[in-house]
């Protein structure tokens, strides 16, 4: 009884996880909630008996890809100070 | 906001609702499971050479796909670094922070962080855990290390990182194909001699998961020039960002 | 009798009902991304739901060492798109295709 007042509260807050995270208007929000998204993913793990895919999830689904975005994001808005195509020597 | 509106959107809306109904239908239609694979999976556990379930189907049952899976990460990773931008590198490397606490901490967890990869690599073999756990977990070390400066940004990658990244797939090719000189297929390892065989695969697989992730990261960015105090390349990164705005 | 797996596969074909939907809404190269990861979560819940949706099933461990596998292969996936996008703004200065028929925002 417990356990499924968990799952479907898990669900349901997963599903509106996402749906901000497509919904949202800004990227760096997007980016943020999806590795929210990606710390919920490793508790359905967890649920569904996967401790394996629970571990994987939190080290390379939340927390490389949540860099590897971060990393892009700042890049694309120029939070280091560098211009756009006319001012990169390549 | 980079969205449309207008039909683009209502088409999208209708198609994912007929998309999800659709999908949860057949699913809920599905018949009853019958346990199929699972019996195997545990009648041959002992042969396999690991008491782990999921290791063994991995390792031993897919190794197949285990053997591509880190071909496709190496690829990926050199997909990554051919489109860094070519040249030199011009532009400092961004100061890391000057707080003590994250040099601290990061002397602290980095440890941590190699004490419980070499503990899931281990564990693999009897419980949850494994190479991609170990990999993925000291790719996070590396990704600290880089943020708080102790690694540098590279312009083309060393001797030694090449190896890491090639070693994983190598081992496994090398391992994979010696059955084939003694008559037996691909991958077939000898039942005595599984367990060794698979953990000096796990072993080098995460080696190389651990070194394709990192410069997955690393090689992302253009190479810099690296930094080294704290307030001289500050105070030209500020004056960009001051001319910027 | 309901297996807690079902309701996971029924999160798991909504979250790829709305990653469908963010894909082809949104121009931003980065947020398709997003919205692909979304999708690719959605398969694997159902890949490993789907076996356990009745009570009393034990897990399917062929369906989590696909996931495994599945789960690395994306985030080199979207390391390297990432990439590419990294390339193409460094390059035009654009985050969407070039041929976009999209109008912009």
């Amino acid at each position: 009884m417990l356990g499924e007042i968990l799952d479907f509260s898990l669900a349901a807050i997963l599903i509106w996880i996402a749906w901000r995270t497509v919904a949202t208007p800004d990227l760096f929000n997007a980016v943020v909630l999806f590795i929210v998204f990606g710390l919920l993913m490793t508790l359905a793990w967890v649920r569904l008996h996967a401790p394996d895919i629970a571990l994987a999830e939190t080290a390379i689904g939340t927390g490389l890809t949540g860099a590897l975005m971060l990393d892009a994001v700042a890049h694309i808005t120029g939070i280091r100070g560098r211009r756009r195509a006319g001012r990169n020597p390549s | 906001m980079s969205t449309v509106y207008g039909p683009i959107r209502q088409i999208a809306a209708a198609l994912a609702w007929i998309l999800g109904i659709g999908l949860s239908a057949a699913i809920v239609a599905l018949s009853r499971p019958d346990l199929g694979l699972a019996e195997l999976v545990e009648a041959h556990l002992e042969e396999s050479g690991v008491r782990h379930p999921v290791t063994a189907v991995l390792l031993n049952y897919r190794g197949y796909d285990t053997l591509l899976e880190i071909a496709v990460l190496l690829s990926a990773v050199l997909g990554i670094l051919a489109f860094r931008p070519p040249g030199p590198a011009s532009i400092p490397d961004a100061a890391p922070d000057s707080s003590p606490v994250l040099a601290a901490l990061s002397r602290l967890i980095v440890p941590l962080i190699v004490l419980a990869a070499g503990y899931l690599l281990w564990a693999g073999a009897h419980r949850p855990g494994g190479a991609f756990q170990a990999g993925a977990v000291l790719a996070g070390g590396g990704v600290l290390l880089r943020l708080t400066g102790t690694i540098p940004s590279f312009e083309s990658p060393n001797a030694w990182l090449r190896v890491s990244l090639v070693v994983g797939l190598g081992v496994f090719l090398a391992v994979a194909a010696l059955p084939l000189f003694e008559g037996s297929r691909l991958l077939e390892y000898r039942t005595a001699e599984a367990a060794m065989v698979i953990l000096v695969v796990e072993s080098a697989l995460t080696v190389s998961i651990a070194a394709i992730l990192a410069t997955a990261f690393i090689g992302a960015a253009p190479p810099r020039i690296r930094c080294m105090s704290p307030s001289r390349p500050a105070h030209s990164a500020e004056g960009e960002r001051a001319g910027q705005s | 009798m309901i297996g807690g797996g079902l309701i996971y596969a029924m999160a798991g074909v909504v979250l790829f009902a709305l990653g469908f939907y963010g894909f082809i809404v949104h121009a931003h190269l980065v947020r398709r991304l997003i919205a692909f990861n979304i999708m690719g979560s959605g398969v694997f819940l159902v890949l490993v739901g789907l076996p356990q949706r009745v009570a009393g099933t034990p897990p399917d461990r062929v369906s989590e060492a696909l996931v495994l596998t599945g789960i690395v292969v994306a985030v080199s996936a979207t390391a390297f798109g990432l990439a590419l996008v990294r390339r193409l703004y460094d390059l035009t200065g654009e985050t969407r295709l070039p041929n976009d028929p999209r109008p912009e925002p």
